[in-house]
């Protein structure tokens, strides 16, 4: 799973019927520290987070399963608020050049 | 699948159950020529290898499908040790 | 699996049903050298690890789901394992 702030909704008309009333957010995903990391993407929502608040999303195949037993075409879902975060570690961490592991980009699902 | 060259051991006391008993090696990816590439993964050994082998593994749910790695908590097995690479 | 460090925890009162009961953890990925690989990412804890410790995360769904006894809920990371040791061949890192 991964931070994020909500930044944005976005609304269809035409969608996949499945879909129908289903939320869909625009995330900016985040550093521990709360800096911007990254593209902002669209997430489905499941726990009614709006626009401002902090969030973890997950991504693939698993993001479709707070919609059991409705199969969603969805990758990326919100599926917690965040109250607080706790870190430890010195700030001065500069943002490393590689994005996230590879092998979490494919979409290897059986 | 990809191939890589077995590179050190892993190893952890507290862990998932199902994981006793397993061996965790890591493992950096090489290219069909030797090299090596970037990145690593902790792997979970299925064919008795052990450091400095090249081996195949496979990741994702797939790893399961491996021997001895039904219903447990990996993403990343080693399936094969190799012999040669030919390249034409 | 990745090698990782947890750097933190997360607090969140409304989440998915299926990860209440859970700890949340902040878990950087680390290259062998020990250095940071990427950004930290979310996991739930399946062995009870805590800020500092190295430990071993996987990051494929059903394994991390049945990890923390879960199946069918969204989770796509779950800490697995406690890493008491490391052994590399010399020069790898």
């Amino acid at each position: 799973m991964y931070l994020g702030r909500v930044v944005g909704s976005v609304w269809c008309t035409v969608k996949n019927p499945v879909m129908t009333g289903c939320r869909m957010l625009v995330v900016q995903p985040l550093t521990p520290e709360l800096r911007n990391t990254g593209k902002q993407l669209i997430c489905t929502d499941c726990t009614g987070a709006g626009a401002g608040e902090l969030v973890y999303w997950v991504r693939g195949k698993e993001a479709g399963f707070p919609f059991h037993p409705d199969e969603l075409p969805v990758d990326t879902t919100v599926v917690g608020i965040v109250d607080e975060v706790h870190v430890s570690r010195p700030e001065a961490h500069p943002p490393a050049k590689p994005p996230a592991p590879q092998h979490r980009k494919s979409s290897r699902k059986s | 699948m990809i191939l890589a060259r077995v590179v050190g051991t892993v190893v952890a006391t507290r862990k998932d159950p199902r994981l006793e008993g397993k061996k965790l090696l890591i493992l950096k990816p090489v290219s069909p020529d030797g090299k090596d590439e970037t990145g690593y993964v902790v792997s979970v050994d299925t064919v008795g290898s052990g450091i400095g082998e090249r081996v195949i593994s496979v990741a994702g749910s797939s790893a399961r499908m491996a021997e001895g790695c039904k219903d447990i908590p990996v993403d990343n097995a080693i399936i094969g040790i190799v012999d040669e690479v030919h390249l034409d | 699996m990745l090698i990782a460090r947890v750097i933190g925890e997360l607090v969140a009162t409304q989440k998915h049903a299926s990860h209440q009961g859970r700890k949340l953890l902040l878990v950087q990925p680390l290259n062998l050298d020990g250095t940071d690989r990427g950004d930290a990412v979310v996991a739930l804890d399946a062995v009870d690890a805590g800020v500092g410790d190295k430990v071993l995360v996987v990051t494929e769904g059903v394994s991390a789901m049945t990890s923390v006894g879960r199946p069918n809920s969204p989770i796509d990371m779950s800490v697995i394992g406690f890493i008491d040791h490391i052994e590399l061949i010399q020069g790898v890192a």
